[in-house]
């Protein structure tokens, strides 16, 4: 697992961009599936045949990240935020464009007010001192993810793009140690996910399946002064109930629930108010697909530093695979 | 001319008739066929050769506009905006309403009996209305029923050398590109689709890519255009003659990467003037296309227009002609390119 | 049963998003006296055919969401206090000192009380209660409610049936049981009729949240027009006029981009033409309701809109006059007897 989630959380995949990081999980999981195939929207879908239920996993490869939207005469670069950046955590990060080029995020030296922070107001310093010289290296549309190197201390890993690739890891580890069962199981790895859950709904209008369950990241309620929630780093998986995009079916969500129970698997119940994930463009597709997720507890998520638990996501490995064996 | 044609027609969100009887009258001797869908939108099919590739091209026939909401006791019409336009821009102006262009007029009480305070506020549309000459709240019930559409009066005009000035270039020029674009022929098959509604929500571009289910989509529009004094560069989005405008990421949209690349270098080659839209701000039909059924590869071209969204839109005939020229030569370069998907 | 007795049997019944199944199962046994076909879909949209007299007739789809807003709980603490969080939009103003029903194993209830005002924080007085501070007194010790509740259990507003003078009923979920109600009164009087077209009736699930339940019912479905019956803001002191109807005077019917303007024209003619009183509501985008989704639903369908005032919507206390049930089901069911070729013209722009 560790090995797997350093490799998928390093590799540069911001929204739109998924080519690198859709490579690399293709190469992960090509030997264990039946057929391997990528949609107009980009989502990777793998394929273990089945004659049962139809059972769609995903978890987004994309990345949240910024782009560049403007290059001025000294060589500086403005951006826009490719899903949701914060200018606070933005502020002072390095940023790597797909090439390698390296940046600084600053900030407008006369902002008085840090409050009145904006990412307009914010620009991307690569060391060039002319337009020129950057055109060279980074043009306009090109995006950059941020920097946060792979560091696992006891059972903690800390790195970038956790949000979502660990969710990709569990899936990478559950296609590895596939268990048996005679559903029909598409693991998707889905595109967009961070600009509005764009890749998720065209991969199930492809598959319309009869079920699906999103493996994503979660907040969690067990840092200093946060809001109250069950959800803990080392808690489980987290069972969802709701966020801001979706409700969980109640069949799922009981399923999910008793598998745990049964299992000695333990685990929380999310309640998301902000914050949506792949399942909200998901239900609605077709005649309507019964949706759950199993979320990874994540702390300081949308940060280059997101920190994750190993053994929430080996036990999300273990639901995963109950879930898809035992589904009916 | 087509854009001043379309222009001078009427056609607020959810009231497309006008242009749409218009734009039938122009194609219907272009295509092989055309229907108009559940919600209004036209759908051309124009067959191709032996290409199975399914391209379509969309603009939108709606514009921004507003919808009568109540009347007065005195006879003056409360009214609501249809998409979205700024409060800062309506007192004082003209308006036609429904079918007849019954004109009428924005009020606002004289400078000289507004209080210190109010001479600074923007007055919110809640408060606004408009004045078509009625008497009585009976006599302006009859002559704007509740519900009745209501676009800017605004002319089709010339300004300096290369520029026009003109409403509701904001999706005019698109739906002009498509009609000239429809006069050629190509080895796919095409569907041009002139959608309604967009400026509400990007409604009839959905139903639209429903039914049509292409490979690929082209959505021309009027975009904005910021290269105005007091903006700063990096917030231009567009400049005012430097070309046919490229969307890469929108609020609705993270456009095709290959395709907008492609349609790069089909404007090089061309010698047609190209540039990159700047912001990521705004969205357009091509954020409900690109998600239709399985997924479409979609692009965006756009002619930059000053101050959209009002009935003042400025743009540059240049830039018009640039899109024109890049749409078309893209669907005859794709046309010509069999390994067009395969190589995507 | 007459309206006011299926009004208040249905506005008992607890269907807060994702809660509905129970609400459906009832909801349903209620509809197979009069319809045809009765099923319970995989969202728990209640979906009921009543065939017409010709089978290549055209197909209307009549639909009126049954969930309400509620809540879900996010804690239990060790004393014995419940957190929670909405489900639909509601203002956590008239949560003080309200009745809930918590639905955990079994089915407890809860008041939510008040910080006695003279405790109150000096930067909180004057201040609306937050939805977070929120917390729920069940009068059981901390781990005896935790054998009954947890986490992700759905909390309902507890509220009783109350007649007013003259039509008018007040109670919780009003919105939008009202219209539910208002469907069976459509098929009482269409009970003799001999209607050219297939009726099709859902009580659709998930609208206060996602227009879950009819986005995928009516992509299922596929109608050829459809019909939504929903509540609307009814006229109180504080709500101008051009956002409000005045219950009693009939149907808000809304005119807008949403809806298809034939259709509307059609319902203002049968209005006229039947004797029924309604009321114009102008709609610039969004109504806000099930037709916004129904509109672009797969190939798009032609739908029109009939709101049905209520006052103090969203609250345990919406009020309806319930002559205005009666008005809007005698339209609908004007509607309804259209022929299959009458209807047709009204579908081509």
């Amino acid at each position: 697992m560790q090995e797997t989630l350093k490799l998928v959380t390093q590799v540069f995949g911001v929204s739109g961009n998924e080519d690198e990081i859709r490579e690399t999980i293709t190469n992960e999981i090509k030997k264990h599936v039946d057929e391997i195939r990528v949609d107009a929207m980009g989502n990777l879908i793998a394929v273990k045949r089945g004659k049962k239920k139809k059972i769609m996993l995903a978890a987004h490869m994309d990345e949240i990240g910024v782009i560049a939207t403007f290059i001025d005469d000294n060589g500086f670069i403005r951006f826009s935020n490719v899903g949701g950046v914060s200018q606070l955590t933005a502020l002072g990060q390095r940023v790597r464009f797909r090439n390698g080029t390296t940046g600084t995020v600053s900030k407008e030296e006369k902002l008085e007010d840090i409050r009145g922070l904006k990412l307009a107001k914010m620009y991307i310093d690569i060391g060039c001192r002319s337009r020129e010289e950057t055109e060279k290296l980074v043009r306009i549309g090109d995006t950059a993810n941020f920097v946060g190197d792979f560091t696992v201390q006891g059972n903690c890993a800390i790195s970038k793009a956790m949000d979502d690739r660990s969710g990709c890891a569990v899936l990478i580890e559950l296609i590895k140690s596939l268990p048996k069962t005679d559903n029909e199981i598409y693991f998707v790895f889905t595109t967009q996910e961070e600009v509005g859950l764009r890749g998720a709904k065209t991969a199930a209008f492809g598959i319309m399946p009869d079920c699906a369950i999103a493996l994503d990241v979660t907040i969690t309620g067990d840092t200093p002064e946060c809001d109250k929630r069950e959800v803990k780093l080392g808690g489980g998986p987290a069972i969802k109930v709701k966020d801001s995009s979706y409700l969980a079916h109640p069949a799922i969500r009981r399923e999910l629930e008793n598998l745990a129970v049964e299992n000695g698997i333990p685990y929380t119940l999310e309640l998301l108010d902000r914050g949506g994930s792949d399942p909200g463009a998901i239900q609605t597709t077709g005649m309507g697909v019964p949706c759950g997720g199993i979320s990874i507890p994540c702390r300081y998520v949308h940060s280059p530093a997101e920190m994750v638990s190993l053994e929430d996501l080996e036990n999300c490995v273990k639901l995963t695979s109950l879930f898809i064996k035992n589904y009916k | 001319m087509l854009i001043k044609e379309l222009t001078d027609l009427n056609g607020v969100s959810g009231n497309e008739n006008e242009v749409r009887e218009f734009i039938i009258d122009k194609i219907q001797n272009l295509c092989d066929s055309y229907m108009v869908d559940s919600i209004g939108n036209i759908i051309t099919f124009k067959k191709g050769g032996s290409s199975k590739l399914k391209v379509m091209l969309s603009a939108h026939m709606d514009e921004v506009g507003f919808i009568v909401s109540g009347h007065t006791e005195k006879g003056f019409i409360k009214f609501k905006a249809v998409g979205g336009i700024d409060d800062r821009i309506l007192p004082g102006k003209k308006v036609v309403i429904g079918k007849k262009k019954l004109g009428g007029v924005i009020g606002i009480k004289p400078i000289h009996q507004q209080e210190r305070e109010e001479r600074q506020k923007i007055s919110k549309i809640k408060n606004l209305y408009i004045d078509i000459g009625a008497d009585s709240k009976d006599e302006a019930e009859k002559l704007a029923p509740l519900g009745e559409f209501i676009a800017f009066d605004s002319d089709f005009i010339q300004l300096g050398p290369d520029c026009i000035k003109a409403k509701a270039l904001d999706d005019r020029v698109g739906c002009a590109v498509l009609i000239e674009a429809l006069k050629h022929s190509y080895d796919f098959d095409l569907y041009a689709c002139f959608t309604v509604q967009e400026e509400v929500g990007l409604r009839g571009a959905q139903v639209a890519a429903y039914n049509v289910m292409p490979d690929v989509a082209l959505v021309i529009e009027g975009t904005t255009c910021a290269d105005v004094p007091d903006v700063e560069k990096h917030d231009y989005s567009t400049i005012l003659g430097n070309g046919a405008a490229l969307t890469i990421m929108d609020r609705t949209c993270y456009c095709d990467r290959e395709l907008v690349q492609y349609l790069y270098e089909v404007a090089v080659q061309n010698n047609i003037k190209v540039q990159y839209k700047q912001t990521t701000t705004g969205g357009n039909d091509a954020g409900q296309i690109q998600r239709t059924g399985t997924g479409v590869k979609t692009a965006s071209i756009s002619v930059p227009c000053r101050y959209i969204h009002s009935p003042v839109s400025v743009m540059d005939i240049r830039d018009y002609e640039a899109v024109e020229r890049l749409t078309i030569a893209a669907l005859y370069q794709i046309s010509k390119d069999k390994e067009f998907l395969r190589q995507q | 049963m007459g309206i006011i007795q299926n009004l208040e049997y249905l506005s008992q019944l607890v269907a807060v998003p994702g809660y509905e199944k129970d609400a459906a199962e009832k909801c349903s046994v209620l509809f197979s006296d009069w319809c045809d076909q009765v099923r319970v879909d995989k969202f728990f949209n209640v979906i009921c055919l009543k065939k017409g007299y010709n089978k290549a007739a055209k197909r209307l789809m009549i639909t009126a969401h049954i969930d309400e807003i509620g809540f879900l709980v996010n804690s239990v603490d060790d004393k014995g206090f419940v957190g929670i969080t909405n489900v639909g939009g509601i203002d956590s103003k008239i949560l003080l000192a309200q009745e809930v029903i918590i639905h955990g194993r079994q089915d407890v209830v809860g008041i939510i009380g008040a910080t006695p005002p003279h405790l109150l924080k000096a930067e909180d007085v004057g201040k609306a209660v937050k939805l977070r501070d929120i917390r729920i007194d069940t009068g059981l010790c901390g781990d005896e409610l935790k054998k009954y509740v947890s986490v992700g259990d759905t909390v309902s507003l507890r509220s009783k049936f109350i007649k007013m003078n003259d039509q008018k009923v007040s109670g919780k979920a009003m919105d939008n049981r009202a219209s539910i109600a208002c469907m069976l009164e459509i098929l009482r009087l269409l009970k003799d009729v001999n209607h050219e077209n297939d009726l099709i009736f859902v009580a659709s699930t998930q609208e206060e949240t996602y227009l879950t339940g009819v986005m995928t019912a009516s992509y299922a479905l596929r109608p050829d027009a459809a019909i939504v019956i929903d509540t609307c803001h009814g006229d109180i002191p504080d709500l101008p006029k051009d956002v409000s109807s005045t219950p009693g005077k009939g149907p808000e019917i809304s005119i807008g981009p949403n809806l298809q303007p034939r259709l509307v024209s059609k319902i203002f003619e049968l209005g006229k033409e039947n004797g029924i009183p309604f009321q114009k509501m102008v709609e610039a985008g969004d109504t806000g309701t099930e037709a916004w989704a129904t509109q672009v639903s797969a190939a798009g369908i032609p739908t029109a809109l009939l709101s049905i005032p209520i006052r103090y919507m969203h609250t345990a206390i919406e009020t309806v006059n319930l002559e205005d049930i009666k008005y809007t089901a005698r339209m609908v069911s004007e509607f309804a007897k259209l022929s299959s070729e009458q209807l047709g013209e009204l579908l081509c722009l």
